[in-house]
């Protein structure tokens, strides 16, 4: 029974620094080019790819993302194509981590999901719309087949919530940073510290990463200093909508790279 | 099956529901909350808010006052027997939320939900809306209660419901095309959603439907009951019995839960939900739910939905704006796979041959949605024949659909379509016309096939 992406974390913060982690969806602009837009993150310094599962009706992404991810479902990207970038991922020398609404999750079938995400080396999945309340499946197949299971906290979780909600994490807690979809903002919000202070208080042996809202290297530095994981996505999809590629997220993961490490 | 007793006259109380949903939210698997984490305060808080609110007598008296004075309940039942000839005979009661005040059956759930707002201190309400109806009695509800207003809604749908459009924008809301996805109901939901969790400390969601996440689909349930408490008194009332079916259109489902509710305990009392199915389920394009759907997750809840084998929601296909959507109220799912109400779909010629038969035969333009409710009847009162007694959820009025149906017929558009004798021709408003919209009907079915 080893978490993955505790060890990851872990090792970043060996190194005294926070983990970097970078969201991509699949099949944007294909998907062997988002495949190659996820080694380029790797290869620029995340430690940790977070793999977005295409969704018709992406609840809580802002217009960035919801572009590129529409994108994808209507050229029908599907589980199979997640499960090759999760292999890529692995390959490169990260950590994979599946980012997906429930439903398509669910489709696929959790059993069979849990499975064959593990067979590709998959480290576990993080689930925006799944509340650990309706996860009982999710969490016993994740069990069976030993992978991380991320949820959500967010600064208007009570502090009851933020201790259920940890408690069923494995891997680490995904520290929504502002009430909001998500979207690069200029600055990154208080709430963030005293969400991460008040989470740490309940989970003292889970790692917290903090996402929405980080775009660069100085934003990051920020987040790296009272966190153990930043995670960016908006950006990273940012370079793939604007056409700068594979390139252009590898200069991105750089900077954002150095910026935990500040 | 758990019973619920209808109300008593002048009794200020929320009858006692059905043994559903759960604490949870959960009808059976079906229902419960899919949502992120940064919602489930503000449900818990509406969840809380809504059980004191509902059993607190001052909330009730001054809810009741508002169905009465306001919106002009108790709606009446009216027979329509020359509409019934073309339904085997069967006699037709219909229950008249068309007549309510904005037009619908959509007031009933938001009033409750306006006074709610109003309680936990919330300045400023958003809405979905489809065809334009609940986001104008949101609307209203609003300007009656001086909360500020905004509503998503589709961009195709504001282009079909234009009218309404104007209506919420007369009434001080904002209106907001949504552009995303297949611009229609789905995608407004959607963006209500991103709007709530950004300004959650200041909105409350006026939900439309009784879709969504606990606890919205019981507490629209309750708010909408009032439709089939009434009915069943007064059917009662007048008749001396049941009715052997009552029939609503299912988009949502939130006027159909509405109706069903008080007759759910009656076991003889068949229900039946009509579903929309445009061009026909077996062409795809349709929006039947659970005829042509499958269980899944959508907009926070599990119940049948359209999706492919990816889990992606498939766009639905209606002519009626306020049934096209891909998804169906987590309860309608439960009472479905119970065995307790049926559900059928009716296509869009039958909807619309079914609307121009009320309009000649009965001198009432229903809504496109609740046409589809008709057309069931009529189906249905064929198969069970004249002893039948059978009540339908008129669930709105048609002056929104007027472009709609004009196009349909081919009226002020002879250029393209020649509609032949069509429904202008009123000398002989009983068989002949019928005819007349039976072959206008059909031709333009083969059109859209």
């Amino acid at each position: 029974m080893t978490s993955q992406l505790a060890e990851r974390i872990g090792s970043a913060k060996a190194e005294g620094r926070a983990a970097l982690m970078a969201y991509l969806p699949v099949g944007y602009p294909d998907v062997d080019a988002s495949i190659a837009a996820m080694i380029a993150a790797v290869e620029g310094g995340a430690d940790i790819v977070e793999i977005g599962v295409p969704y018709s009706d992406p609840g809580i992404d802002g217009p960035v993302i919801q572009q590129a991810v529409d994108v994808a479902v209507r050229a029908g990207v599907g589980m199979r194509d997640v499960l090759r970038a999760v292999e890529a991922v692995a390959a490169a020398g990260a950590a994979p981590v599946v980012m997906s609404y429930w439903n398509p999750i669910e489709r696929y079938g959790v059993e069979r999901f849990a499975t064959d995400l593990a067979a590709a080396g998959g480290a576990g999945a993080i689930t925006p719309d799944l509340i650990p309340e309706e996860a009982a499946d999710w969490i016993a197949a994740a069990e069976r087949a030993d992978l991380d299971r991320v949820f959500l906290v967010a600064p208007s979780s009570t502090d009851a919530r933020l201790r259920s909600t940890t408690a069923a994490c494995r891997g680490f807690v995904y520290a929504a940073s502002t009430m909001g979809v998500t979207g690069t903002r200029s600055t990154v919000s208080d709430a963030a510290a005293t969400l991460v202070a008040r989470t740490r208080a309940v989970a003292p042996d889970l790692a917290v990463c903090v996402g929405l809202g980080v775009s660069d290297g100085r934003q990051a530095a920020q987040v790296a200093s009272f966190a153990d994981g930043v995670i960016v996505g908006t950006a990273y999809v940012r370079e793939m909508l604007e056409g700068r590629g594979a390139k252009g997220v590898r200069a991105l993961s750089e900077d954002l790279a150095g910026g935990v490490r500040s | 099956m758990t019973t619920t007793s209808p109300p008593q006259p002048g009794e200020l109380s929320l009858p006692a529901r059905p043994g559903w949903p759960d604490e949870t939210g959960h009808f059976g698997i079906f229902g419960g909350r899919f949502v992120p984490e940064a919602l489930i305060a503000a449900l818990d808080e509406l969840t809380e808010a809504y059980e004191a609110m509902r059993v607190d007598p001052a909330f009730l008296a001054e809810f009741d006052r508002l169905q009465r004075d306001y919106t002009g309940r108790p709606s009446p039942i009216t027979e329509v027997p020359k509409f019934a000839e073309h339904a085997g005979g069967a006699r037709v009661l219909l229950k008249r939320e068309d007549l309510n005040h904005t037009g619908s059956h959509k007031i009933n759930n938001v009033l409750g939900q306006a006074l709610l707002t109003e309680r936990i201190g919330k300045t400023r309400v958003i809405a979905e809306t489809g065809a334009g109806q609940h986001g104008v009695a949101t609307a209203t509800a609003a300007a009656l209660m001086g909360l500020s207003c905004t509503v998503y809604m589709g961009e195709e749908d504001t282009r079909r419901q234009a009218l309404n459009v104007a209506r919420m924008r007369l009434l001080g809301a904002e209106v907001i095309p949504v552009t995303t996805g297949s611009r229609t109901l789905k995608d407004a939901i959607n963006e209500a959603f991103r709007d709530w969790v950004t300004n959650v400390e200041t909105t409350n969601y006026v939900f439309g439907t009784v879709a969504g996440p606990h606890p919205f689909p019981a507490m629209v349930r309750d708010f909408q009951r009032v439709i089939g408490d009434e009915a069943r008194a007064q059917v009662l009332e007048r008749e001396g019995r049941l009715p052997d079916a009552v029939l609503a259109c299912v988009g949502g489902g939130s006027n159909a839960i509405g109706i069903f509710t008080a007759f759910v305990p009656d076991d003889g009392v068949r229900l039946i939900g009509l579903e929309a199915g445009g061009d026909g389920v077996d062409t795809g394009r349709h929006a039947a739910t659970i005829t042509g759907g499958s269980p899944g997750v959508l907009h926070g809840a599990r119940s049948y939905l359209l999706q492919d084998d990816n889990g992606q929601t498939i766009e639905s296909h209606s002519i009626s704006a306020g049934l096209d959507y891909p998804g169906v109220g987590p309860e309608h799912s439960y009472l479905h796979d119970i065995g307790r109400a049926e559900y059928r779909a009716v296509t869009d010629a039958e909807a619309m041959e079914a609307f121009a038969l009320l309009c000649r035969t009965e001198g009432i333009i229903p809504a496109i949605e609740s046409a589809h409710a008709l057309a069931g009847a009529m189906k249905l009162g064929q198969e069970l024949g004249r002893d039948a007694l059978l009540l339908v959820n008129l669930s709105g009025r048609g002056d929104k659909d007027v472009e709609t149906a004009s196009r349909w017929f081919g009226l002020g558009d002879r250029e393209e379509v020649d509609p032949g004798p069509g429904l202008d021709e009123q000398q002989n408003p009983t068989e002949g016309a019928v005819s007349n919209d039976e072959a206008v009907a059909g031709q333009h079915a083969g059109e859209t096939a």
